[in-house]
């Protein structure tokens, strides 16, 4: 017989008590787990402001854009005809860790959203060492401030359209913003300020400067030495903008540094999916039924919960990869190899064979992403349980080719393959700045080194050009060049 | 470590600013909608919100994209019960960029759907839209835009009414008084009773002292049972619309439909009506239409013949004139309509004819009408038709006449008449017609 008068979750309408007891329980749960966590803050809103945040890109405060504005509608209008439903809860990167859980949720899924985010992502963002290395949730709710009153500021300076136009032209490029192998510096938003004074000024005198310094003969050394600039081949095409485009305004090179500080802040994301989504729902499932074995909750929140969340990791046949059955699936592999393993696990899982799960656990958490994660901890277990197989084309062909199924001999290649697909090259080309013609036309080259011979969308690379060479001033070229220095395909704006 | 719980909900509306840009920027794309439903809608439709639709193209957002067709494609699928090392999967569609198997079938679902953006105009926006192509100036867009709320009064108590509207106070007094009433007459019951008790025991009847021992009972009972509050006590609050002064109006279109009114001009004249219908509409309760087209001669017609049907013949104004006359007398008495005329016309008119109509509209039109427009519809001899020539000795309070060659000149057209009302506005109070 179960006690159910210490139970802190029965029926389906929530208080804010609830949320409370519900909230003081999971985190009581989470230490047990040593799940390291920034504190929370947990926010109530209703589908209204549901849509607000989504259309702010997921951060509570944002500058304002039109681009924002077209999300919101969007979103509205699927959610309002129904096609479209809305996500239970968001949950932001910042310190203290802000969760916004939606107010229709019942109550056994308000205790599932707060298990899952306010201590599953939360514990992810505090450790892993992506969001360590490339965010900084302390500083990121002060900068955005910072960053809408600037962008408003300057509306009100230097108009509207300007704006807009400097903005969507970022916009275009800020997947372009990131230094993917330099960890970022700190941002602190008086600090900004104040040096963004600095820069201004220096800017000034600059302009300025440059205007008699092109009257000058230049010496031959200098000459050669421009001719090579960049040295190395720049990847982060925004930071090249802002300290090199030779006519932006200052301002605009302000706005340079917003998107791209804000761009860096969501890089993490896209590179550890399968690893964020899958710890969330692993602490989810596994603080909910503790605290059912505790009778904090009754078996109608417990199935609920465990309906809602066999949805979240349902698989579909052939489909894209559901980050969360992966994740999840992996997280609880782990967990069994690390306590019943079998030979096999012995044989492809030495490091994990056999040692204390928690352990393993959060090491893998704390310090690998998609990619690694799955090279590292795939079992061939869950390979055949998922029945994955590799196959591959390329564009002559008219079909795909079976290259690997789930049999033990191709093990290590189909697990590299998987790996292979959570590599960001797939989705993101690599386009680097190559050449700046300081010493005459002023003209920008770009290279782009194709992927597995997987060439730009034309129309769209020309489209984005055209914004780049807005932001530039001079004419922009962009190559793409296969390994052997054969030029492919060369862009310009349109 | 504690949390924090906050309840967000009270706050609203942190995308209005964003809404704004999105329309500033599409302000080309949705002003040739609203030209469009202009042009389609009905003058007493016209002031309402619209869904438009937008182009995909119109709020793509470009960036560098790898074109998945091309190139060598790996992918490490799930679920695979058939497929053996060297099989071949024929691609699906051959039209589809580059899908394979990896694209699900939540990809190609929405692709139609994808090629438009499509969302709702609030009434504000869209006549905003509209004043934004006729250049109205911010004090009359304000005016033109703003919701008369229908006014209420409290009307007393009444017993029915929704719970909302309850009045606790009065709900109380009815009932204390029904439980002092039921509470006294209990009391005399219960008075009679022990009355026959003390005869009962007098008389030491102990049958009867015990048949009034469980009548008492009963009555003590009754007491205990007089409920708190009964359906019968509820007051509520009510609240009746106010019966204000109703002042009518009756609005002449009077337009020539000849060969010679061309698209442009009768698109010019349907946002010179247009105009003048929000702003009676503003003014008074109740505008009714009235359309009259001529050539040589005049009929009155409904709004979508009247814009969309055309007719070849000659043009007589004095037809039209005739016709709004015996439209009044028959149907708007000037008692109680105030009579409001909108002549558009490209002034192209021969003979007596302009001669005529001006001494026609001067002598029995004008003392029926509170105010007659003449808008000339003619972009290239603006001011120089016979019609012009004939009208621009008319001198009288209640008419106007301007010359609309493009969008712009709509306003000024009607610059007068907005006046003229307003000051009236301010003067009349309330009043009906003014004569």
């Amino acid at each position: 017989m179960r006690d159910r008068s210490a139970m802190i979750a029965t029926g389906s309408e929530w208080t804010f008590d609830h949320l409370a007891a519900l909230d003081q329980a999971c985190a009581a749960h989470a230490r047990r787990y040593r799940l390291d966590t920034f504190p929370n803050q947990i926010e109530l809103i209703t589908s209204e402001q549901m849509l607000d945040a989504y259309s702010a890109v997921g951060l509570p405060v944002n500058y304002h854009h039109w681009s924002f504005g077209k999300e919101f509608l969007a979103n509205q209008k699927g959610y309002q005809s129904g096609e479209q439903g809305l996500a239970y809860e968001i949950v932001i990167n910042s310190n203290p860790c802000i969760s916004y859980l939606m107010e229709n949720n019942s109550l056994a899924m308000q205790a599932l959203v707060i298990a899952h985010a306010c201590y599953g992502h939360n514990s992810f963002f505090k450790g892993n060492y992506l969001f360590r290395q490339w965010t900084q949730p302390e500083a990121i709710l002060d900068y955005m401030v910072f960053a809408r009153n600037y962008v408003a500021e300057c509306e009100e300076r230097y108009g509207y359209d300007a704006v807009e136009r400097t903005l969507d032209a970022l916009h275009a490029l800020r997947e372009h913003g990131v230094d993917r192998y330099k960890r970022p510096g700190k941002l602190d938003s008086l600090r900004e300020r104040k040096e963004q004074a600095k820069r201004l000024q220096a800017a000034q005198e600059r302009m300025r400067q440059s205007e008699y310094y092109s009257l000058v003969p230049q010496t031959p050394e200098a000459a050669v030495a421009e001719r090579m600039f960049p040295e190395q081949p720049e990847e982060n095409l925004l930071y090249f903008i802002e300290k090199h485009a030779p006519r932006l305004a200052p301002w605009q090179r302000e706005l340079t540094r917003i998107v791209r500080k804000i761009a860096q802040y969501f890089y993490p994301q896209r590179q550890t999916k399968v690893m964020n989504e899958g710890w969330a729902t692993f602490w989810h499932h596994r603080i909910l039924n503790d605290m059912y074995d505790q009778d904090q909750i009754d078996e109608g929140v417990l199935l609920e919960c465990m309906h809602s969340h066999t949805n979240v990791i349902s698989q579909r046949q052939f489909g894209q990869f559901n980050p969360y059955a992966l994740g999840f699936a992996m997280f609880t592999d782990i967990r069994r190899v690390c306590e019943h393993p079998t030979d096999e696990d012995r044989e492809y899982l030495p490091d994990v064979a056999g040692r204390d799960w928690l352990e393993v656990l959060h090491d893998a958490m704390h310090n690998y992403r998609d990619e690694s994660f799955i090279l590292q901890f795939l079992s061939p277990k869950l390979l055949r349980e998922f029945r994955l197989m590799h196959i591959r084309t390329d564009a002559e062909d008219d079909a795909w080719e079976v290259m690997q199924t789930a049999s033990s001999e191709g093990f290590e290649k189909v697990r590299r393959e998987l790996a292979a697909n959570h590599r960001m090259e797939l989705y993101l080309p690599e386009i680097s700045v190559v050449r700046y013609h300081h010493d005459h036309d002023r003209s920008l080259l770009l290279r782009h080194q194709p992927y597995q011979g997987k060439l730009l969308d034309p129309e769209l690379a020309e489209k984005t050009l055209t914004h780049l060479q807005y932001l530039w001033g001079y004419d922009v070229t962009l190559e793409s060049v296969d390994p052997s220095g054969r030029v492919l395909h060369r862009f310009s704006a349109d | 470590m504690t949390s924090v719980i906050i309840d967000r909900r009270p706050q609203q509306g942190k995308s209005s600013a964003n809404r704004q840009r999105v329309l500033r920027r599409l302000n080309r794309v949705l002003k040739a909608q609203v030209d469009d439903l202009v042009s389609k809608r009905r003058l007493t439709d016209l002031d309402q919100g619209a869904e438009v639709t937008v182009g995909k193209l119109d709020v793509s957002e470009p960036s560098f994209r790898i074109d998945q067709g091309t190139g060598v494609s790996d992918r490490v699928l799930p679920g695979n019960d058939r497929y053996r090392v060297g099989d071949r999967i024929p691609k699906p569609d051959p039209s589809g960029s580059g899908g394979g198997p990896g694209k699900g079938s939540d990809a190609g679902d929405g692709d139609a759907e994808e090629d438009n953006f499509r969302f709702m105009l609030s009434r504000e926006e869209f006549l905003n839209l509209l004043f934004d192509d006729l250049e109205l100036p911010e004090l009359v867009r304000k005016e033109l835009t703003e919701v008369v709320d229908r006014k209420f009064r409290r009307g007393g108590i009444v017993r029915h009414g929704n719970p909302g509207n309850m009045s606790v106070l009065r709900t109380f007094r009815a009932s204390i008084g029904r439980r002092v009433a039921a509470a006294s007459s209990i009391q005399d019951d219960l008075d009679r009773v022990e009355y026959r008790q003390g005869y009962a025991q007098e008389v030491a009847d102990a049958t009867l002292a015990q048949a009034l021992a469980l009548e008492a009972d009963a009555v003590r009972r009754r007491a205990t049972q007089v409920p708190f509050i009964d359906p019968v006590d509820l007051r509520h609050r009510s609240l009746i619309e106010i019966e204000a002064p109703r002042t009518a109006a009756a609005m002449f279109c009077l337009m020539d439909v000849s060969g010679s009114m061309t698209e442009l001009r009768k698109d010019l004249a349907k946002r010179f009506f247009t105009l003048l219908y929000l702003f009676l509409r503003r003014k008074y309760e109740n505008v009714e239409l009235v359309f009259i087209r001529h050539t040589e001669v005049a009929e009155e017609v409904d709004e979508h013949t009247f814009f969309h049907h055309p007719q070849s013949g000659g043009t007589r104004v004095l037809a039209a004139l005739e016709k709004m006359k015996e439209i009044i007398e028959a149907r708007f008495p000037a008692s109680r309509y105030n009579i409001f005329g909108a002549q558009a016309s490209d002034g192209d008119s021969m003979g007596a004819d302009p001669v005529q109509s001006r001494i026609f509209l001067t002598e029995q039109l004008l003392p029926l009408s509170r105010y007659f427009v003449y808008a000339e519809t003619n972009e290239y001899a603006q001011a120089n038709t016979a019609l012009w020539a004939a009208y621009a000795s008319i001198d009288h309070a209640g008419f106007n006449m301007a010359g609309v060659a493009n969008r712009s000149e709509v306003y000024p057209a009607l610059v007068k008449l907005f006046e003229k009302e307003r000051h009236a506005a301010t003067g009349r109070a309330g009043q009906g017609r003014t004569s």
